[in-house]
């Protein structure tokens, strides 16, 4: 697992833990049941304090992306993929919808369009 | 037992100094730095603490025990480094093993003798000969060498480089992987808490200011940048203290929310690092 933290960034550090271990489950990098380091361990390895990964990790339990035992540690939640997924797919379709509707304002074609998208997203 | 230190209404005077109605509470599995200017009573009270100075008022319990029954169990737990030497000058580190050991039921040997090694000490070099990092190593190699469950610092880092301080505290995380450890220091030294404290303890005038997570902390305080037009009677409450300039004000705030709405997008909110808290609450209002 691999967390990249930045000082000088706006965003809090236990946020940055929380973002960046969402998006490894999100794109499938950490797999379902996969173990999590410890708390301490991981605070060790990132020279942080305990209390921080400690607030990362209940962020992530109270979002459903993992659940801990106690004694035996945390781990990437299983069901919560899919729901995940389609969540975020309705959010893609519902920004989609809006993309559309200003096109359609201006009178881009959505062969226009797609070359748009095609070159943001090879970006 | 969640709190592993707890002081109830503590106080102890000296002529001209006070430590004052004190409620300090250390919690179990985590880093708490202490922190203030000097002279504040970071001193006073960690010796209250390791029972060196009997408090005129209030409760000191330990591992939830007081140290009128239970002085000896209580210090067979705890680990304590002081800042300079506190051996014998004459003593090599052999010596010292000899003499501190058999005073701990739990000392271990090979424990001790893993640390002089990690810390790359001479065993037979007086102390006398010692550098300041070596002075505070050694004293950390035999604080760390009976299982102690509370480690408690005073000053670890005062007078060392900065590569040596960086190991301490690469130390102390590997330490706090056992999550039934506690470590309690003192510095003046900011930024060696930035890393590691879970909990800040903030003493001012012999009073303390609070006891917070640093998550608290950077949620409760912080510095607001803006117009000198922007200020007035009212306006100027939503801070502890205000530091005008020709260019424009700086200022501590403890009520984010408040400075949010009072002004909005017109000024500059950045996170108070801990030694703009400390710098700020010294011209707090009350106290000018």
């Amino acid at each position: 697992m691999q967390i990249i933290l930045s000082n000088s960034s706006k965003e809090p550090i236990y946020e940055q833990i929380t973002h960046q271990i969402k998006s490894s489950i999100l794109s499938g990098d950490l797999k379902n049941g996969a173990a999590l380091p410890s708390m301490r361990q991981l605070a060790k390895d990132l020279q942080i304090s305990v209390i921080t990964t400690k607030r990362a990790y209940e962020e992530l339990e109270k979002a459903g992306f993992i659940y801990s035992i106690v004694g035996k540690g945390s781990f990437v939640a299983e069901q919560n993929l899919e729901v995940m997924r389609e969540r975020k797919l309705k959010a893609i379709e519902e920004q989609l919808s809006a993309v559309i509707m200003n096109s359609k304002e201006i009178g881009l074609s959505l062969d226009e369009l797609q070359q748009l998208l095609k070159i943001l997203h090879e970006e | 037992m969640e709190n592993v230190v707890e002081l109830k209404g503590v106080a102890k005077n000296f002529k001209g100094f006070s430590v004052n109605n004190m409620n300090l509470q250390v919690k179990q599995g985590f880093v708490t730095g202490f922190i203030g200017a000097n002279g504040a009573g970071k001193s006073t009270t960690i010796k209250m603490i390791m029972n060196l100075l009997k408090p005129d008022v209030g409760e000191v319990k330990i591992f939830g025990l007081d140290y009128a029954t239970h002085e000896k169990a209580i210090k067979e737990r705890i680990g304590f480094v002081y800042d300079g030497n506190v051996f014998f000058e004459g003593l090599n580190l052999k010596d010292i093993k000899r003499i501190v050991g058999p005073a701990y039921k739990k000392w271990d040997d090979a424990l001790f003798y893993q640390y002089v090694e990690q810390f790359k000490l001479p065993l037979n070099k007086a102390i006398k000969t010692f550098s300041k990092g070596m002075q505070m190593k050694a004293s950390l190699a035999v604080a760390l060498s009976h299982h102690a469950e509370l480690i408690i610092m005073d000053e670890p880092t005062a007078g060392l480089d900065p590569i040596f301080r960086r190991e301490l505290l690469d130390l102390l995380q590997e330490l706090m992987l056992d999550g039934s450890r506690t470590i309690f220091f003192s510095t003046h030294i900011t930024t060696d808490l930035d890393r590691i404290a879970d909990y800040i303890a903030f003493i001012q005038n012999g009073e303390l200011v609070f006891t917070q997570s640093i998550h608290e902390v950077a949620e409760t305080y912080a510095l607001v940048k803006g117009g000198m037009d922007l200020l007035d009677r009212d306006t100027e409450k939503a801070f502890v203290h205000v530091h005008p300039a020709p260019t424009g004000f700086e200022a501590l705030t403890d009520n984010i929310k408040a400075v949010n709405t009072i002004f909005g997008d017109s000024v500059v909110i950045e996170r108070a690092s801990l030694e703009e808290i400390m710098y700020y609450m010294k011209g707090r209002k009350s106290y000018v």
